[in-house]
């Protein structure tokens, strides 16, 4: 138990220094690029003089050197201050906590999609080998693996909103339509359904075939032979010996993949008009918004080193041989 | 002369009073209710109209906030929160007369004070083109509760262009006066005059726009609000308009290529009016400070080489017209016949090459040229392909330079180009959107939609200078004219295209696109079918 404090002790002094030197060098990288979000309001406006530029600049904090705008920063993330957002006008956090949610709802479902239905069907083609079901499985998992997310959510769109109508195209929820309760939860899931699909779909691929290879592997095992020796019966071999000690891996995958999304996905979020961190991080990239890009950097960071970290700890779930630490 | 015409033309506003622009079959039986769901993007930054005039908050905003003056689709002055105007032989003294018992959003009354504010202090502090306007003049004052008073310090007859939403909205003096603008907390609740009332915004969905029962126009707005859905995919957004979901796409919402199959479909109802007011010309910019750009017979030779009638008819898909001059078609003074035309003529352009000492070399290349692509949206990449392939024909060889919109800005501004794409607005009159790009006197380092090109005529200085001051509409014309001869034959730019703008509107509703203001303006006469 010491040994797993410790361990997770040591991560996080690590991810401190990690997490600075992501604040510092996108802080001075984001600034290398030509122009800023002085001069990019000033293309959008269609007219600008000295004075607009210069009022934007001063009120942006952007005419003083790149080393105190750093240090001012620097000051303010220490005191838990992420900043403003020089084109929303409003504080970092509060924007990234609007977007956070809607994100997790996302690409949460969507996980916990692919994973159920891709380890499940996984198994199932491990099972049946050589079957039909797995010839089945596999080509579909290939497919959908094969298939641009952005054509598949375009076709699923085709289909389910305009040919026959069933679901909504774009959006979180109805505007104006006074839902409350089950009601708009039931209205959130219907326009949950595409872009979770979109993004789910990909991943079950991978789980698929993850699972299926993997159980496999595990299925040749001397221990697996022994325990059907012993006269197991099948179900809890699959179940026990083999599903549970192929599962590894897809935690593994499934550890990274969560710490990558909770960063959000632009491209479904974009296609969907689903109201996610992804979007407010590309549209943050496009007007050179440094404050709202830098804090969803720093929130993104945090939380894939809190997933690595919980993938370590789960680990030792699922196979008790696995210490921290060792 | 034309303080005369415009005198007249008051007392006819007068007589119309406030249902004046309003269509004449529209009147009849509008039903009250519904709300209008119109595509938003790309999400503005904020919806304070005097702090922001990006497009996306003129759409929204400009339900908000009102001008004292609207424009019908010619662009003949209409009344707004004037209710007339007046203005003086000299063309020096312009007097408004407000409508009476107009109400801020949250109950205060709109009056003189709050005109004299936002023109004389608010406007002129944070608006670059409200501060050119506003600087010419020598006073602004209230004569009494519902009267102010502009007095010019030289006569500059485009005043009465000054006053769209846009150009110079109306702010609430008791809200803003003492307050740093920019910072002020209300900023984040708009209060306007105008017939939507800001409710909610949530990021990255939505904002609602609800009725102002208290609106100053008897019996308006007929809606009962106004959603605008952010869609930041335009396949998302032709999808939504197509299937109903929203009732309205303006501006760039819907690809151009998308255009005629939607205007196709029953429900919707195509038009192209509505951008009077901006009348934007895409164009070639070109840095004169180098050859072989500082040449005009190389300039010239572009305008030869580029087919502009294929660029509107195959890139912008109809939308358009194509450019062949400084002044839009669609802005006061344009001039046909005083126009040197180009048509599309390789040979003519090769012939002008020649005559430079530009003879092809190795690959038939006689000059190698970067150019700048604009960075805001597909429709440009694909022009600039065509504009590579056909200057490709003459020997000039295009590498086209991609940049994010900040970069862009940031090499223009500091000339750090040698050619660039760019379309410029133009407000209605050449001394609002036209001159800034080719006098002299706005050669200014650093900051874009100036004279960036390094442009100089000092006869087209004067001319531009002259032209607004002449209270005689025809000599402001002939002086206009001259401009349009001498820059078409100088070429400072290489004109594209006078750009069109699609507006889909679903027939469930009607009176949604009245004046040149179009899909910005207030939508207080839209109502259900």
């Amino acid at each position: 138990m010491g040994g797993r404090l410790g361990f997770i002790g040591q991560r996080l002094v690590k991810a401190v220094f990690v997490i600075l030197g992501i604040i510092v060098l996108n802080f001075l990288l984001i600034r290398l690029a030509p122009g800023d979000p002085a001069l990019v309001l000033a293309g959008e406006a269609g007219a600008a003089d000295p004075k607009f530029v210069d009022d934007l600049r001063r009120e942006f904090g952007l005419d003083q050197p790149v080393w105190r705008q750093l240090m001012i920063y620097m000051g303010g993330i220490l005191s838990g201050d992420l900043g403003f957002s020089y084109r929303q006008k409003a504080p970092i956090l509060d924007l990234i906590l609007q977007r956070l949610p809607q994100t997790i709802l996302l690409t949460g479902t969507a996980l916990a999609f692919a994973i159920v239905v891709g380890v499940s069907l996984g198994a199932m083609a491990a099972r049946r080998v050589g079957s039909w079901a797995d010839s089945i499985i596999t080509t579909l998992a290939l497919l959908v693996y094969a298939m641009p997310q952005f054509w598949l959510g375009l076709m699923l769109v085709l289909l389910f909103g305009v040919q026959l109508g069933w679901l909504p195209t774009f959006g979180m929820n109805t505007i104006n339509s006074g839902f409350t309760g089950i009601d708009h939860a039931l209205d959130v899931a219907r326009h949950l359904v595409l872009p979770s699909l979109t993004l789910g779909l990909f991943f079950m691929a991978v789980y698929a075939r993850l699972t299926r290879a993997s159980m496999l592997e595990v299925a040749d095992l001397d221990f697996v032979r022994t325990g059907r020796a012993k006269g197991l019966a099948e179900g809890r071999v699959q179940r026990r010996y083999i599903l549970r000690n192929a599962l590894l891996p897809v935690v593994t995958y499934a550890g990274l993949q969560a710490g990558y999304l909770v960063g959000g996905s632009i491209l479904i979020e974009t296609v969907f008009a689903w109201p996610g961190i992804g979007r407010l991080a590309f549209e943050a990239v496009l007007v050179r918004d440094y404050n709202l890009l830098l804090g969803i950097f720093i929130i993104a960071s945090v939380l894939v080193i809190a997933f690595n970290l919980l993938t370590d700890i789960l680990y030792t779930v699922v196979d008790p041989r696995i210490e921290l630490g060792t | 002369m034309a303080s005369r015409r415009q005198v007249l033309g008051s007392a006819a506003a007068l007589l119309a009073g406030g249902t004046m622009g309003m269509p004449r079959l529209a009147r009849a039986q509008q039903k009250r209710g519904g709300v209008l769901t119109a595509i938003l993007n790309p999400e503005p930054p904020l919806l304070v109209l005097g702090l922001n005039q990006q497009a996306p908050t003129q759409l929204v905003a400009g339900k908000i906030y009102q001008g004292l003056l609207r424009y019908d689709f010619a662009l003949k002055p209409l009344p707004s929160l004037a209710k007339s105007w007046t203005v003086s032989p000299d063309g020096l003294t312009y007097t408004f007369r407000l409508e009476e018992g107009v109400k801020w959003h949250d109950g205060a009354p709109f009056t003189a004070d709050d005109v004299v504010f936002s023109c004389a202090k608010f406007l002129p502090e944070v608006h670059p083109r409200a501060r050119a306007t506003f600087e010419r003049c020598e006073s602004i004052t209230a004569a009494d509760k519902f009267t102010v008073v502009f007095k010019l310090k030289a006569p500059f007859e485009p005043f009465l262009y000054a006053f769209l939403p846009a150009g110079a909205p109306m702010m609430p003096k008791h809200i803003y006066d003492g307050t740093d603008y920019r910072a002020n907390p209300k900023n984040a609740t708009p209060i306007g005059t105008g017939p939507f009332k800001f409710r909610e915004w949530v990021k990255g969905s939505h904002i609602t726009l609800v009725r102002n029962d208290e609106y100053w126009k008897p019996g308006r707005p007929f809606l009962d609000g106004v959603t605008y859905r952010v869609i930041p995919d335009a396949a998302a957004r032709a999808l939504a308009v197509e299937t109903g979901q929203v009732d309205l796409a303006q501006g760039n919402d819907v690809e151009a290529f998308d255009v005629p199959r939607l205007a196709k479909l029953a429900h919707l109802e195509l038009s192209t009016k509505g951008y009077e007011t901006v009348a934007p010309i895409s164009w070639i910019e070109i840095n004169h400070r180098t050859a072989p750009f500082s040449d005009k017979r190389f300039r010239q030779a572009m305008m030869h080489a580029i087919d502009r009638d294929f660029i509107v008819k195959n890139i912008f898909f109809g939308l358009g017209r194509p450019a062949s001059g400084p002044i839009n078609t669609a802005t006061r003074f344009h001039d046909a016949k005083a126009i040197k035309r180009y048509p599309y003529d390789l040979k003519r352009a090769e012939v002008l090459l020649d005559e430079m000492g530009l003879r092809p070399g190795a690959g038939g290349v006689r000059a190698r040229i970067k150019m700048m692509v604009l960075p805001y949206g597909e429709v440009w990449v694909r022009q600039a392909e065509y504009v590579k392939q056909a200057l490709r024909r003459v020997g000039i060889d295009v590498t086209l330079e991609s940049n994010d919109a900040g970069g862009w800005v940031k090499r223009i501004g500091d000339w750090d180009y040698e050619t660039s794409f760019d379309f410029v607005s133009q407000f209605m009159d050449p001394a609002m959107g036209v001159a800034r790009t080719y006098i002299s006197s706005n050669i200014r380092k650093g900051v874009p939609f100036t004279n960036t090109m390094g442009y100089v005529n000092p006869r087209v200085d004067e001319l531009f200078d002259k032209a607004p001051k002449q209270t005689d509409p025809a000599k402001a014309q002939a002086m206009y004219s001259e401009v349009q001869a001498i820059l078409t034959e100088d070429v400072p730019v290489v004109w594209l295209t006078e750009l069109e703008f699609p507006v889909l509107i679903n027939k469930r509703f009607r009176n949604v696109n009245i004046d040149a203001n179009g899909p910005n303006s207030e939508f207080d006469e839209a109502h259900l079918a």
